[in-house]
C-alpha cells in the first residue's frame, strides 16, 4: 500500500515546477497543476508501473468570483484501483480564459462529466468530440452554477452574522 | 377512352426502371422520453437498420431540478432531503452517505450502534433496489410473475423504512451525528421476520430465472462489455463487478464499520445482461448475510454521537436546559460552526460508487457541492453496448443497467 508522501513524491519527481500546492485533506491527495501540464500528468499517472491510476471518479469545478486570475478551478479526482489511493487534481484558470484540454482520448466516461461542466459553469474543453449542455436546455444563455446570481434577498437583517456571535 | 382505361389499370403496375437500387435507408426511432420500458424520463434516439441498431444518442435532463445549486444555500441538516430525490429506490444509502461526508467534515466520530443500525438500513436499501432491478429485467423479458413475487418482500422492506423514520420512499432517514431515534422493537422484530421469510422468496425467484430457457436466452450475450471498457466509462457498482472487476467501496474504503462484517464480493465474466442479473441476485444473499450478522451483533449504547453543537438535543431538554435550548435553535436556524475544508466521501450506492464531494468555506451552507451519481456516469456506454443488437435487446440492456432517471438528472 503506498503512503500519499510516495505517491506526491514521485508526481514532484516527474513534474518539478509545474505541480504545486501538495495537500491531505482528510487523507486524499491533493495537488495543483496548470492546463498545459494536465494531460502529461493524467497520462504520466495512468500508465505508470506502479502507481496505475486508472480510474477517473469525477470531474467538476468551482467558482470563486473573487479570487482574481483564479476565478474559475476544475477538479479532477481519480482513483488508483490496485493501490487503492485516490488523487485531487485541480486546475485553476482565469475567467477571461475558460480553456482546458479535454480527457476523452485517456478516459471514456470524461465525455459527459465534461459536457455537465461544461453545462453548469461555461469551462470549454479543448477537443471534446460533442461539447453540448446536456442537462439544461440547449437555449439556454447563462451558466447556472456560476456564483454570479444573488440567491438570498440581500436586505434580510435576520440572519447576520452578528446576531450568532461570528 | 380505352387508352385512357388501360391507364388506370396500368398505375398499379411497377414502372419500367433498371436494375433495383437499394439506398441505405436507416428508420430513426424514439425510445422515450415516455416509453414505459424507460422506467424514467430519459429520451435514447435510435439509429435502426431494420431491427438492428446502428447508433444511438441519449437526452437527458428531463427531470434536472438543479440539486447542486439549492445545496449552495441550504444548511447541512437540509440537504439530506436533497439526497433521497436522487435514487430514489434505495434512498437511506444516499442519505447514510451524505451525513457521513458532514460527520467526515465536522469530525464526529458515531457510536457502533448507530453505525450498525447505518449499515441495516443501507443493506434493506440495497436489497429493495436490486429487487426492483432484477423483477423489472424479468418484466422486460416477458416474465411478470416473479415481480409479483418479491414484490410483496420490497413491501415489507418499506414498512421497516416506515416504522424506523416515518416514510416509505423519500426516506429523510438519519441525522448528523446518528440516527433520530433507536431501532424500535417492532422494526427488530420486523427485520427478525423479514431475515426468515426473504431467503425462501428469493430463491423461489432464483428458480424461475436463472436456469429458464426463454431467460437465458434473451440476455446471455447481450450487452457485454469488456473489463477495460468498463472501467474506461467509469462503470462501478454491479455492472462493474459483472464485468470482472471486483471493485466495491464497502471492501475498499470501508465506512461505517463495514469491516467488522464478513461477506463476498460476486463477480461476473462476461459483463452482460445475465452476469449482471446474477451479481445483483448474489449481492442479495450476501446483504442478507450482513443484515443476519449486524442484527445478531447489534451493540449496545446510544444511536446518536456526543456532539450536542451539531445533534439536536431531546425535546423534552428543550424545554428545560437552556444549552439543549441554544443548540436546538441554533441546529434548527442552521448556524453550526462548520470547518472550512473540503471532503470527497463515496459510499456504495445500489447502483454503483455514490460521492460527495464537499467544499465548505465555514458558512451555514455548502460552499460547493457535488453528487458523484454512478449512473450519469455509466449510462453514456449504453449506445456502444446495444450496437447491433435489435431493439428488443437494448430495452433488455436499460433495464439491467438499473438507471434511475432522478440520479441521472439530479
Amino acid at each position: 500500500m503506498l503512503i500519499n508522501e510516495e505517491v506526491a513524491q514521485t508526481i514532484i519527481n516527474q513534474f518539478g515546477e509545474a505541480v504545486t500546492d501538495f495537500d491531505d485533506p482528510y487523507n486524499l491527495l491533493t495537488f495543483s497543476t496548470t492546463r498545459e501540464q494536465i494531460i502529461p500528468l493524467i497520462t504520466f499517472l495512468k500508465s505508470h508501473p506502479t502507481l496505475q491510476v486508472g480510474f477517473l471518479t469525477d470531474i467538476t469545478a468551482i467558482h470563486y468570483p473573487d479570487s482574481v486570475g483564479k476565478e474559475f478551478c476544475v477538479v479532477y479526482h481519480l482513483h488508483s484501483l490496485t493501490n487503492n489511493f485516490r488523487l485531487r487534481i485541480k486546475v485553476y484558470l482565469t475567467a477571461d480564459d475558460v480553456h482546458i484540454p479535454t480527457m476523452t482520448p485517456l478516459f471514456a466516461s470524461a465525455n459527459w462529466m465534461e459536457r455537465e461542466t461544461f453545462d453548469l459553469f461555461g469551462i470549454i474543453f479543448d477537443g471534446h468530440p460533442d461539447l453540448r449542455r446536456i442537462l439544461n436546455m440547449e437555449e439556454m444563455d447563462y451558466y447556472p452554477m456560476r456564483k454570479e446570481y444573488p440567491l438570498e434577498d440581500g436586505t434580510r437583517e435576520d440572519k447576520i452574522d452578528a446576531l450568532f456571535g461570528r | 377512352m380505352v387508352s385512357e382505361e388501360l391507364d388506370i389499370t396500368n398505375k398499379n403496375l411497377p414502372a419500367e426502371q433498371g436494375p433495383v437500387q437499394y439506398v441505405n435507408e436507416l428508420t430513426t426511432l424514439n425510445l422515450g422520453p415516455t416509453h414505459p420500458a424507460t422506467h424514467g424520463i430519459f429520451q435514447n434516439v435510435l439509429q435502426m437498420d431494420g431491427e438492428k441498431i446502428v447508433s444511438g444518442e441519449q437526452t437527458i435532463g428531463y427531470i434536472h431540478r438543479a440539486f447542486e445549486k439549492i445545496a449552495e444555500r441550504r444548511p447541512f441538516y437540509q440537504i439530506t432531503t436533497l439526497t433521497d430525490r436522487m435514487n430514489y429506490c434505495s434512498s437511506p444509502i444516499n442519505n447514510m452517505g451524505w451525513h457521513m461526508t458532514v460527520e467526515k467534515l465536522l469530525g464526529i466520530e458515531i457510536p457502533k450502534r448507530a453505525q450498525y443500525i447505518r449499515v441495516i438500513m443501507m443493506e434493506l436499501a440495497r436489497l429493495a433496489d436490486h429487487l426492483i432491478c432484477n423483477g423489472i429485467l424479468g418484466v422486460d423479458t416477458g416474465a411478470f410473475t416473479g415481480f409479483l413475487y418479491i414484490y410483496q418482500e420490497r413491501e415489507n422492506i418499506y414498512e421497516i423504512y416506515e416504522e424506523v423514520c416515518g416514510a416509505r420512499l423519500t426516506t429523510n432517514m438519519g441525522r448528523i451525528g446518528g440516527m433520530e431515534r433507536d431501532l424500535s422493537p417492532t422494526a427488530i422484530r420486523k427485520i427478525k421476520e423479514l431475515l426468515v421469510r426473504f431467503p425462501k422468496v428469493l430463491r423461489e425467484f432464483e428458480n424461475l430465472f436463472n436456469r429458464n430457457r426463454i431467460f437465458m436466452d434473451r440476455v446471455i450475450g447481450v450487452g457485454g462489455i469488456s473489463a477495460e471498457r468498463a472501467l474506461s466509462y467509469g462503470f462501478t457498482g454491479p455492472n462493474l463487478r459483472a464485468a470482472g472487476v471486483d471493485y466495491d467501496v464497502r471492501v475498499m474504503n470501508p465506512y461505517s464499520s463495514y469491516e467488522d462484517f464478513e461477506f463476498d464480493i460476486p463477480v461476473g465474466q462476461s459483463g452482460d445482461t445475465y452476469d449482471r442479473f446474477m451479481v445483483r441476485n448474489e449481492e442479495m444473499w450476501q446483504s442478507l448475510r450482513i443484515l443476519q450478522q449486524a442484527i445478531d451483533n447489534l451493540p449496545e449504547g446510544p444511536h446518536y454521537a456526543d456532539a450536542p453543537q451539531y445533534y439536536l438535543p431531546p425535546k423534552q431538554e428543550v424545554y428545560k436546559n437552556m444549552e439543549a435550548l441554544i443548540y436546538h435553535f441554533k441546529i434548527v436556524m442552521g448556524e453550526i460552526d462548520a470547518p472550512v475544508g473540503e471532503v470527497y466521501h463515496a459510499v456504495e450506492g445500489g447502483n454503483g460508487e455514490l460521492g460527495f464531494y464537499l467544499i465548505s468555506d465555514g458558512g451555514r451552507a455548502p460552499y460547493r457541492l457535488h453528487f458523484r451519481r454512478p449512473c450519469f456516469i455509466y449510462y453514456q456506454a449504453y449506445p456502444e453496448m446495444c450496437k447491433g443488437l435489435t431493439l428488443s435487446d437494448a430495452i433488455v440492456i436499460m433495464s439491467s443497467m438499473n438507471v434511475i432517471a432522478g440520479e441521472l438528472d439530479a
